[in-house]
């Protein structure tokens, strides 16, 4: 019989993120997560860098796309998940999520910088600039400030559940920004080229790309999720860490 | 290969794209592998601390 069966729903998800089991769960699955990540790595950029075309008009220059588009994708689902366990930690007081969010800001902050920096070596040749205020490039750089600032609000409150949530409101209140990155090539006149995969009427991009790009953008999800998960743990344990240095002050 | 190296005349800028990608992703393992690692040491020796402080009396040497 299942040992869960006799709790209410509820109590479920909390057995289930309850932090010890979190780790006995984590310890499995880091390493087959990593194995699949590299596969899919590694396939990934056969296709993007050998086994792809050169775009028309863009030449081999199209190949930055295979790295650009995924970190942008997952610098905002980084942003997503963060807020997602932020909300979570506000209402449900879970400590998990709390350390979800906090394990997921600087893995964010990292591909939502990559997408910037990919982006501007990639607008110079195509666009002849490395730079432009428009609406999607100045939603991305504000993305990166709320990383930053989110980052930057738990290192500067000493105590960790008034830092976790001032940092979780810091980051719902931010949420907002993740939307307006998304439509904002919809809403104003970019520069930036808007959706070719994530379309209503379907992806416009030709199958000999898209195959390297989902295969990079999984590849980059996987990743993501095993990073997650090992930062985790970490923060998990420095916070046993804390937790006995005070007891053992008062010994 | 040189022409593959030369991407079309945008070498600069694909292999710039995907050597800071690399350089980035690195950094973000060797930085979160190096702190599990810390957080473990740490944990480790406080408990063995928290051991001795709360059987003061064993002889020394003896596990608890």
């Amino acid at each position: 019989m299942n040992p869960m069966s006799h709790l209410t729903l509820t109590q479920r998800f909390h057995a289930f993120a309850n932090p010890a089991r979190f780790m006995a769960l984590s310890d499995k699955l880091i390493a087959p997560f990593g194995f699949v990540t590299a596969l899919l790595i590694g396939a990934g950029l056969w296709y993007a860098l050998f086994n792809s075309p050169a775009d028309y008009q863009q030449g081999e220059s199209v190949r930055i796309m295979y790295v650009h588009v995924p970190s942008a994708w997952l610098g905002m689902m980084g942003y997503m998940i963060m807020a997602g366990a932020s909300l979570v930690a506000l209402v449900f007081r879970h400590p998990l999520a709390d350390v979800c969010a906090k394990s997921a800001a600087p893995i964010g902050a990292a591909f939502c910088f990559l997408a910037l920096v990919t982006g501007s070596l990639w607008g110079k040749p195509m666009w002849g600039t490395w730079w432009e205020w428009d609406a999607r490039l100045t939603s991305m750089l504000i993305l990166l400030f709320l990383y930053l600032g989110y980052i930057a609000l738990w290192s500067t409150i000493e105590e960790p559940q008034r830092a976790g949530r001032a940092a979780a409101i810091l980051a719902l209140v931010g949420s907002i920004n993740v939307p307006i990155v998304h439509y904002s090539v919809v809403w104003w006149n970019t520069l930036h080229q808007p959706a070719s995969v994530f379309r209503a009427d379907g992806p416009t991009i030709a199958s000999s790309m898209l195959v390297p790009l989902l295969l990079m953008a999984l590849g980059f999800t996987l990743f993501f999720m095993t990073l997650l998960m090992v930062r985790m743990r970490a923060e998990i344990l420095r916070r046993r860490v804390r937790a006995l240095q005070l007891a053992l002050s008062e010994v | 290969m040189a022409e593959f190296f030369a991407m079309g005349g945008y070498a600069g800028y694909v292999w710039s794209a995907y050597g800071v990608t690399a350089i980035v992703i690195i950094a973000l393992v060797l930085v979160t592998g190096l702190d599990l690692i810390a957080q473990r040491k740490q944990l480790d020796v406080l408990e063995s601390d928290g051991a001795r402080k709360r059987a003061p009396a064993r002889p020394s040497g003896s596990k608890l």
